[in-house]
């Protein structure tokens, strides 16, 4: 496994240094594990990302981290406040949730949501509060529409304005752009960075790769086990460092013979887009050392008759990290872990 | 946490009441379960005894009397077994039960208002209907009828049913609730679960129990106390985990 930590272990875990600490946190399911061994730590007024495939137990960490649902074993601190019996309504008091469908009486019109939520969480000053968790949500003007005839963007809005409404030193988002168009995304991810001035942690859960390299401070890779965590750059340099790729003007004719003979050349692929015979070619290696090797590489490929156009290390996203890490998927076979 | 707290906030209750309210009213489907039964269920015994005249033997209008508040029992029965089945199988269709329980609020509290707001539109149109009928009888059926029902013991005891059968139909129904995923199928086990109560009050309508007041003060306390020990067992099954992960998320 991977571990990138950007600061180290010990370091955190004092009291007001962690929003969220966890500690070998597990649940099962009938047998079934659905959360495997995780620890990690998130730090006051963080962005946090917590990716991974369908099924990786994203849910199920954010149902245990709030309240939920127990934990197997393992432990947790959430707000500064321990996970276990008897001190649920205090956590429950500080964080907010969106899951992963807002969940709004659709019935019901705006404002008589919220004005629920506010009764639940025992609120005062309730029209104040909504008003101005309308207001930051941009919602104001639909405070009077039943959910029911609000676009999915909309409603994703307006159960955002709701986990504002209590104030939380914590958020957990699961997957609030799922099955929003591009704008009404956008939308969200930029009311999303948006808490970030108010201080508010923001623990989010998300398929999208691209949206956690843009949002957060720090992402974490799941797959039932915890895959790696640390910053979106940091690990793409962790990961691709031993990768070189070249791109050649034409496909090499036996690219074998040309990589193969090279020591410091454990292994190679063609890009996916190469084969077809005409046009420029590229293929990743995998070295051990991408400055040292690059120049026999060059030298072989100049020798076989092949134009180098570039030769250098990718610019891994971190969907390549991400595809890397959990493969298929947490049922699926994980590649193997690279260190 | 225990079972059953007795200390809970009456606001917060008192929210939970207001929004199932709100949400009912809205409901065509809901709406319409109250509407539709008390009118049947009233009809077929206001017909039976205006049809009854003057001939009227004893022993034969005391059973058509029985039968007649049999069917006005059904109102109490059926109405909350439809909306209770729908109380929590409807916030996991609408995604809010997730939410909801992410808030502070106890699970008595939600208990306890979604009962009463299931309960206090219920019983209410039931002791309406049981009023219409009474009020019919008085000013339309013959006096012999009307003086032969209005001193059978089926009628107070009509009275003390009401609410003990309502709250029984109640539990059950948050109980499917709970732990049935589809609502439709919530909603038929619900009423099926609902109904043996009604069977002594039937045995009492066929004669088979001659009812007396002492009979009658005991089946009401038995049902009481049934009442409470469901209200206690549907509690548990109010529990967070098991309304979050109860239902059908195997191979999801
Ligand atoms: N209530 C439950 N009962 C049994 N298994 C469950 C339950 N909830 C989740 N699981 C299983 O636990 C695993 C993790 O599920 P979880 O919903 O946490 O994944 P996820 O990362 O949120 O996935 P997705 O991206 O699809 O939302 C899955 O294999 C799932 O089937
Ligand atoms: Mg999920």
């Amino acid at each position: 496994m991977t571990v990138v930590s950007s600061k180290p272990r010990d370091a955190v875990g004092q009291d007001g240094d962690v929003a969220v600490d966890v500690r070998r946190l597990t649940k099962k399911f009938a047998g079934r594990t659905a959360v495997d061994d995780v620890s990690f730590q998130v730090r006051p007024g963080e962005v946090f990302g917590f990716l991974g495939p369908n099924g990786a137990g994203k849910t199920t960490t954010v149902r245990m981290l709030s309240t939920l649902i127990t934990a197997t074993s393992g432990a947790a601190m959430v707000a500064g406040i321990p996970v276990t019996p008897g001190r649920e309504a205090e956590i429950r008091r500080r964080v907010a949730v969106l899951p992963e469908s807002p969940g709004l009486y659709r019935r019901l019109t705006v404002t008589e949501n919220l004005e629920y939520f506010a009764r639940l969480y025992g609120l005062p000053d309730r029209p104040a509060r909504i008003t101005a968790a309308l207001a930051a949500v941009r919602l104001a003007d639909r405070a009077t529409t039943p959910c029911g005839q609000l676009s999915k963007g909309l409603r994703q809005r307006v159960a955002l304005a709701r986990t504002l409404l209590n104030d939380p030193a914590v958020m957990f988002l699961d997957e609030p752009t799922s099955g929003l168009d591009p704008v009404a995304a956008h939308e969200v991810l930029g009311l999303i960075g948006a808490l970030r001035e108010r201080g508010v942690t923001v623990f989010l859960t998300t398929h999208r790769l691209d949206e956690a390299e843009r949002l957060c401070d720090r992402v974490a890779i799941m797959s039932t086990r915890l895959r790696t965590i640390g910053r979106p750059d940091e690990l793409r340099r962790t990961l691709f460092r031993r990768t070189l790729a070249v791109a050649t003007a034409a496909p090499l004719d036996r690219p074998d013979q040309v990589f193969g003979g090279l020591p410091g050349v454990e292994s190679w692929q063609a890009d996916v887009a190469t084969g077809d015979g005409a046009g420029p070619a590229g293929y990743q290696l995998a070295v051990s050392d991408p400055v040292q090797d690059a120049p026999a590489v060059i030298r072989a490929l100049v020798t076989a008759g092949a134009d180098v156009v570039s030769a250098g290390e990718p610019r891994a996203s971190l969907g390549d990290v991400y595809l890397e890490l959990v493969g298929a998927g947490p049922e699926g076979q994980a590649p193997e872990d690279r260190s | 946490m225990t079972a059953v707290g007795l200390g809970f906030d009456v606001p917060r209750t008192a929210a939970v009441v207001r929004k199932e309210l709100a949400d009912f009213r809205r409901s065509r489907f809901i709406v319409a379960t109250m509407g539709i039964f008390p009118l049947i269920f009233l009809t077929v015994p206001t017909v039976t005894i205006l049809a009854r005249r003057v001939s009227a033997t004893s022993p034969a209008l005391t059973k058509e009397l029985g039968i007649s508040l049999l069917y006005l029992l059904l109102i109490p029965v059926v109405i909350p077994s439809v909306t209770a089945a729908y109380a929590v199988a409807g916030e996991r269709e609408q995604g809010t039960l997730e939410p909801v329980l992410t808030t502070p609020v106890r699970r008595e509290e939600l208990l306890i208002g979604k009962a009463l707001a299931i309960f206090l539109p219920a019983a209410g149109v039931a002791y309406v209907v049981f009023g219409i009928f009474l009020g019919v009888v008085r000013l339309a059926a013959s006096p012999a009828v009307a003086s032969t029902v209005f001193a059978a013991p089926e009628v107070p005891a009509e009275a003390v049913f009401i609410p003990l059968l309502a709250a029984w139909s109640i539990w059950v129904g948050l109980a499917l609730s709970a732990r049935v995923g589809d609502i439709r199928a919530a909603q038929q086990l619900s009423i099926v679960s609902s109904l043996p109560p009604l069977a002594l009050a039937g045995l009492m309508s066929f004669n088979v129990i001659h009812p007396t007041f002492g009979f009658i003060a005991l089946v009401a306390g038995g049902l009481l106390v049934i009442d409470g020990g469901a209200y206690l067992l549907v509690s548990r099954l109010f529990d967070r985990e098991r309304l979050i992960t109860g239902v059908g998320r195997e191979g999801t």
